[in-house]
């Protein structure tokens, strides 16, 4: 979908923002773009929507040079979420979120009602915050307006600069859940820039890790977890990679649905109506989307060696910490073959 | 004290017997004010927009307004002369280069200091240089560009005053015919008015901003006049 082939950038001040840069986002799928402050992430998001041109080499869209399309009509076909918000301050909700829609010149009706849909999805209902002011919202709201923004003409594809960045944790945490069901439902071709790895394992397909302006990695995030490329990778995941790696890991993927003899009682005793064990303590289930690092959390506090994995109100199997801790010792093994 | 009471029935007395005259002449101070706004404003709006794409010619073009500034009005009335003849036009002439600086000074401001990032939002989401000014730098700085308005407009009424010197119309002539007469209570009277005619302007242009930066989702303290304005709005909704 978006295809940079040896892209250089450097600005007239003869800062070198970005170095040779090659790689490719597929459609539908979400590239999280990660690397220090100042790496070249903005610039090379820039380069998409031509507010920035490449000093050397293509960025290509959907197999055309960008160069050769209209640089307004483009940016119309692509949601720019900007690192400092920009919503426009003398513009109701309802009127930042036509932007768009009225530079297409859709009628006004089709507006409405998406402008509607959109901070509906976005959690901000709209017969209470259509007429409000930007300034009006606390900085999480404002920052879900700058994303239904964004959204609003259906956007082939997606850029999306820090949007969570400047948000407490948990309301952080929160949008990055939302946003990632919300993905599921338009099914964008998304570029996401973070300077957070957490966020990066946590949103997306592939991870373009980026240093000094060049590309250090380019992988998936259980790949990049698994193999960092360079030293400056390692360091950049950080010293807990192994326990990042349970968390990029689902249930599904390691779960056993034939139940070995020495955990059978785990399951046999277990009842999807009443979790409270025995000895009074509490045993919740996991579900099969849920990550290996919630099911070796829940082990250690219910102290048991298993967990039972639950859909829709039926176990179907069980995880066993054993085969948390091996999967990593297998994982090694597989490599090394 | 009963001189003080005397002046005052003076200028009473001045005024009901010159009534029909004085407003004519109010009307006229009105209408030279109008007219001068007319052509100034698109000017200096203009121009205001257009230096704000380039800086050197934002210097140059300021420069050269606040120095039309400095000219004394008289000298500035008695130049044009030679050129206009006596009469509305040259008086008109001077007034609108006097208003220029106020109103190009703060279009140029306000449509330069909206937020970068709205700018760059508007230019990634798609807007071309023209939809940008339209929809976001102009209305923006509209407020602004008002309160420039404001200032000019004070001023132009206070100086179409001295415009009576080269036989402009308006209030000015009963300053001018009283000095020469030795009438002071003409001169007062027709000075009150002229005050009067600024402070109404003033206020009108005020109720404007106000309005339009209440448009603008800033937060303002309600005051009478924005009440009273927010009242007429929702009647028009
Ligand atoms: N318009 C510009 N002119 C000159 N240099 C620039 C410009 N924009 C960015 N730079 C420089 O280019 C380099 C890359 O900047 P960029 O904004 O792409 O980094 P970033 O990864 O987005 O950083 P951050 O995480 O702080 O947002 C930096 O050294 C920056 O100072
Ligand atoms: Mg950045």
């Amino acid at each position: 979908m978006i295809q940079f082939d040896n892209v250089h950038k450097q600005y007239s001040d003869g800062t070198q923002a970005v170095n040779g840069l090659s790689f490719e986002v597929e459609e539908g799928t979400t590239t999280v773009l990660v690397g220090p402050s100042g790496c070249g992430k903005t610039t090379t998001m820039q380069l998409v929507n031509r507010l920035e041109e490449p000093t050397e080499g293509t960025v290509y869209y959907d197999g055309t040079d960008i160069q050769e399309l209209p640089a307004t009509e483009l940016r119309r076909q692509i949601g720019y979420v900007i690192q400092d918000i920009g919503l426009f301050d003398h513009m109701t909700i309802a009127e930042n979120v036509a932007t768009v829609p009225e530079l297409k010149g859709w009628d006004d009706d089709r507006t409405d009602e998406r402008v509607d849909e959109l901070l509906d999805l976005m959690g901000l209902p709209p017969e209470e915050y259509r007429e409000s002011y930007p300034g009006e919202l606390s900085g999480g709201q404002q920052q879900r307006v700058g994303v239904a923004r964004a959204l609003a003409a259906g956007p082939d594809v997606m850029l999306m600069d820090e949007p969570f960045g400047a948000l407490d944790p948990i309301t952080r945490e929160n949008l990055q859940d939302e946003f990632l069901d919300i993905q599921e439902e338009i099914e964008t071709t998304i570029i996401f820039v973070t300077h957070d790895i957490n966020e990066a394992l946590k949103m997306g397909d592939k991870i373009a890790m980026m240093n000094d302006g060049e590309l250090v990695q380019y992988d998936t995030p259980a790949a990049m977890l698994e193999a960092p490329a360079t030293k400056f990778v390692e360091d950049f995941i950080g010293p807990d990679r192994t326990l990042k790696q349970l968390r990029v890991l689902q249930v599904s993927e390691i779960m056993r649905t034939e139940v070995p003899d020495e955990h059978r009682d785990v399951v046999d005793a277990f009842d999807p109506a009443d979790t409270v064990m025995a000895d009074g303590g509490e045993l919740i289930p996991v579900t099969p989307t849920d990550s290996a690092q919630v099911a070796l959390s829940r082990c250690i506090q219910a102290g048991v060696r298993a967990l039972p994995v639950v859909e829709d109100a039926t176990v179907i199997g069980v995880v066993t910490e054993e085969d948390i801790r091996g999967y990593h010792a297998d994982e090694i093994e597989a490599t090394s073959e | 004290m009963s001189g003080i009471v005397s002046f005052f029935d003076s200028l009473v007395q001045f005024t009901a017997d010159n009534s029909d005259r004085l407003l004519r002449l109010f009307g006229e101070h009105i209408v030279l004010a109008i007219e001068t706004l007319v052509i100034a404003l698109p000017i200096a709006i203009v121009l205001g927009i257009a230096i704000s794409y380039n800086e050197r010619a934002a210097t140059v073009v300021l420069w050269i307004a606040s120095v039309l500034l400095t000219i004394p009005s008289i000298a500035f009335f008695g130049m044009l002369v030679p050129i206009l003849g006596i009469g509305t036009p040259p008086v008109i002439v001077a007034l609108v280069a006097y208003s220029q600086l106020p109103v190009i000074r703060n279009t140029y401001l306000g449509v330069t200091g909206v937020d970068p990032a709205a700018v760059e939002a508007g230019t990634g989401l798609g807007m071309t240089r023209f939809e940008r000014l339209w929809r976001v730098r102009l209305p923006v700085a509209l407020p602004v560009v008002m309160a420039g308005v404001r200032n000019a407009v004070v001023l132009l009424v206070g100086l179409a005053a001295i415009g009576a010197f080269i036989g402009g119309p308006g209030l000015g002539f009963f300053i001018f015919y009283g000095i020469n007469q030795g009438n002071t209570a003409m001169i007062v009277v027709a000075t009150v008015a002229v005050s009067v005619l600024a402070l109404a302007f003033d206020y009108l242009f005020a109720v404007t901003e106000r309005g339009l930066r209440l448009r603008n989702g800033e937060d303002l303290e309600p005051t009478y006049t924005t009440r009273l304005f927010d009242a007429i709005r929702t009647q028009f909704q």
